[in-house]
């Protein structure tokens, strides 16, 4: 077959000594990067292109560097979710809601184990519909309108309210304080300032990472300080250092349907890897969560997730090489790196440049080996993270965190922003209101109006528009399906909650 | 169990310092207003690539990302902190001027020096290649009859260069500013996204740089209505400009930078001469053309005098479409 012989050529370039050494690099500094917080893939691979200039390197070889730390982070990002409930990075954050529970229940080795093969089922499916279907979805993906995206984020808000905790009202406004949040800055559509109170650094709004540090890890930190005064939480259980075999193969199903789930939001570019996540997230668990063990440590609860934003990175990589268009803003500085190394990704780029794509594509299969092999002993090393006493891990993820949001914008204001979620986060830790549905507001709901926005500007304002779409009508309709079905679930679920 | 706790130490102060590093290389440095992946912070990494590779600096060219505000924040920085700083450059484009002209940074054109430009972008209109449209005439004319009939879109918001760069034809072909004010704008995160969404049938025709989409008009895919340049674009020389067909409208999008206002004579020619160097070598003119960039010159205070101009014309327009009062 015509794929078989190019991929085999493409490995070819890719499977030389310094390539795999190089590979073997990126994978080891992505994982690190990625499970740092504040410091993610976008600033991860950054940092790195000059170094890549530095050493002089082929094209090729820069590009199966850079690859390689892409999915390393993606890789990376769960491990601080899981160990520390603070994200990594932005798609990490629905893993903190089973994995966090999990590590603190002593089953940490086992909650790294089944993200690390979770996330290699996702990022796997993602490179084979890469390698089989890449022209054939990003002809597909075209097809989706503002009106059609307007209608997936619909569908994240319409089960946001089932996700987290136990009392829906306070997920629903922990989305609308995330959804205030995300309208401040200039408005995309018209270029007027919203709610920045006359400072620039406001402009851009609020940087969805800076928020995640800032309310995750700088509440942590006041929450300890609090506690400490008290009494003083015991560090969690450590439990095994190694997972078992069979165990980190739970959840496996959850990981195949994430890893679809995923790839679809991954080759749509106006959805992305955070969407991704919350959509496997919230779909395994109407499909599973049967005993209410969703939220507790529930192992499908990592799997899916881990397998949907790993697989959505990898399928942005299709709108990115076929299209040109980034769906993220990883896969933005992955394009910058194209254009930088002189390769135009676009329509023409896998007729030009085939040993370059190919190279690519094969790259990214033996990142995925490699990441697997490299992660199963490393969760020996993150799992004994849990045994340095907090008055020492906590400073220095903080300080890790402020050097990372520094280096990505050079701006003091970001630091106090950073500070000023902190303090919102201990708020709402306070109120027993969930920070997960805040970070999904705010990092979905700039999309969302931004392609409602769109959606009116094409019809002059009519929002009968919302409605003409077919796709969007399919759309609507499973997101009622999947209302119904959750009413159904809670309606059979209360008389057993009552008796307890 | 110290050992590994050194070990997990080790590493965290390394990806530390990973990220410290960039901070601190070498003298010379090159902000690009916005995050890694966009015409700024390849101009920046570009340029400060070669200087480097050429030998024209000693050491590598730092690259700072300073995004915010379509380039405001790193504008503001440079007057407020490093107004006398001769090592930075800033880069900037026909989008910063025309921010500074709405008034949207904080002060205007002459509170910087300005260096140079090295090469420019051309503004297009594109259709789908079956479209009913054979020429800009056409899509013009359909617009005057009924403003709204045609959605079109861009890599900017309405207002942003993208945006006036189509109601300078409209106005050319007659249209008053009642009536193409009408015409329905679609902003998208950059030209691809435009041209796709456009290739999917929401929009109808797309205003934007030929440059990032210059690979959909080789596949074939799109078609270029109109060049909005004097001259025909030497990669597509077959692309009618809008001059040729009666619409006296130009829109370029150069490529330059500045330097803070209070930079001494000799750091700011040197910069000048520097540039005119790079802009004068092989490599320049290879790097600028894999991009869709046509190589144009202009230095020192000849640069100072266009963006001057071009500033002015840009609040003139601003302000004949309403964007600002």
């Amino acid at each position: 077959m015509d794929i078989l012989t190019s991929l085999l050529s493409g490995f070819a370039v890719a499977v030389t000594p310094l390539n795999l050494a190089l590979a073997v690099f990126g994978c080891f500094a992505g994982t690190l990067i990625g499970a740092l917080p504040g410091l993610g893939p976008v600033n991860g691979v950054a940092i790195l292109i000059p170094v890549a200039f530095a050493m002089n390197l082929e094209p090729s070889s820069a590009l199966i560097m850079l690859s390689c730390i892409y999915y390393g982070c993606m890789y990376g990002g769960r491990i601080s979710s899981i160990m520390l409930n603070i994200p990594g990075d932005e798609p990490a954050i629905m893993t903190t809601l089973d994995g966090y529970p999990m590590a603190r229940q002593g089953q940490a080795a086992k909650a790294l184990g089944i993200s690390a093969v979770a996330s290699f089922v996702g990022a796997t499916f993602a490179t084979l519909g890469l390698t089989f279907f890449a022209p054939l979805l990003a002809k597909a993906a075209i097809h989706f309108g503002p009106a059609d995206y307007f209608a997936l984020y619909v569908m994240a808000f319409a089960t946001i309210g089932g996700v987290t905790g136990v009392n829906p009202f306070k997920t629903l406004l922990a989305a609308m304080i995330g959804l205030l949040l995300a309208s401040v800055g200039l408005d995309p559509g018209t270029g007027t300032a919203r709610f920045t109170f006359g400072s620039f650094h406001l402009y851009d709004g609020f940087d969805p990472i800076v928020a995640i540090v800032g309310l995750f890890a700088v509440s942590e930190i006041i929450m300890y300080f609090e506690s400490h005064a008290v009494a003083g939480t015991g560090p969690a259980k450590l439990g095994r250092v190694l997972p078992k075999l069979r165990e980190v193969f739970e959840g496996f199903t959850a990981s195949i349907r994430g890893a679809v789930i995923g790839f679809i939001c991954g080759v749509l570019p106006g959805a992305g890897a955070s969407l991704g996540a919350f959509v496997s997230y919230s779909t395994e668990k109407q499909i599973s969560d049967k005993h209410g063990t969703f939220g507790t440590g529930d192992p499908r609860g990592i799997a899916a997730p881990e397998a949907g934003n790993n697989a959505a990175s990898g399928g942005a990589l299709i709108p990115m090489l076929t299209l040109g268009v980034p769906g993220s803003g990883t896969t933005a500085v992955m394009l910058a790196l194209l254009v930088s190394l002189n390769i135009q990704p676009g329509p023409l780029l896998f007729e030009r440049q085939p040993d370059l794509v190919w190279g690519l594509i094969a790259a990214l299969y033996l990142a995925n080996v490699v990441l697997l092999v490299l992660n199963i002993p490393m969760v020996g090393l993150f799992t004994r993270l849990l045994s340095l006493p907090q008055w020492l891990l906590m400073p220095i993820v903080v300080m890790v965190s402020f050097i990372g949001i520094y280096s990505i914008s050079h701006s003091t204001f970001d630091l106090f922003v950073m500070i000023g979620f902190g303090l919102l986060g201990y708020a709402l830790r306070k109120f027993d209101i969930s920070l997960v549905p805040v970070v999904l507001g705010l990092l979905l709901g700039a999309d969302m109006e931004n392609n409602l926005r769109r959606a009116l500007s094409i019809s002059g304002g009519d929002f009968s528009i919302l409605l003409q779409s077919p796709i969007a009508l399919v759309i609507y309709g499973f997101t009622a399906l999947m209302l119904a079905f959750s009413f159904g679930i809670a309606m059979r679920r209360r008389p057993a909650v009552l008796d307890k | 169990m110290s050992y590994t706790r050194n070990l997990i130490a080790g590493a965290l102060l390394a990806s530390g310092l990973t990220a410290v590093t960039p901070l601190t290389a070498s003298a010379a440095e090159c902000i690009a207003p916005a995050d890694p992946g966009g015409g700024w912070d390849f101009t920046c990494r570009t340029v400060g690539r070669l200087l480097t590779e050429l030998k024209l600096q000693d050491g590598s060219v730092q690259v700072t990302n300073m995004p915010g505000g379509v380039g405001a924040v790193a504008f503001a920085n440079v007057a407020g902190k490093r107004a006398d700083d001769g090592d930075v450059l800033v880069a900037t484009s026909t989008v910063g001027v025309t921010q500074i002209a709405q008034g949207k940074y904080p002060g205007g054109v002459d509170v910087m020096r300005w260096v140079g430009m090295l090469g420019t972008d051309v503004g297009v209109i594109v259709v789908p290649a079956d479209s009913e449209y054979e020429n800009i005439g056409d899509l013009l004319d359909t617009l005057k009859a009924d403003p709204t009939a045609v959605p079109v879109a861009g890599s900017s918001g309405a207002g942003g260069w993208d945006h006036i760069r189509l109601l300078m034809l409209a106005d050319a072909a007659g249209m008053d500013g009642d009536a193409y004010k009408a015409i329905r704008w679609v902003q998208f995160d950059g030209g691809s996204p435009a041209v796709t969404q456009m290739l999917g049938g929401q929009v109808g025709a797309v205003s934007t740089d030929l440059g990032e989409i210059a690979g959909f008009v080789e596949s074939g895919d799109i078609k270029i209505l109109a060049a909005l340049s004097d001259e025909p674009i030497p990669a597509f020389p077959d692309a009618p400009t809008a001059k040729s067909q009666g619409f006296d409208v130009t829109g370029y999008n150069w490529r330059g930078f500045y330097t803070g206002g209070d930079v001494s004579d000799d750091a700011y020619q040197g910069w000048v001469d520097e540039l005119k160097t790079l802009f004068d070598t092989a490599e320049w003119k290879e790097a600028a053309e894999a991009n869709g960039l046509i190589t144009v010159w202009r230095g020192g205070d000849e640069f100072e005098a266009y963006v001057a101009d071009q500033a002015k014309q840009m609040e003139d327009i601003s302000r004949s479409i309403g964007v600002i009062k």
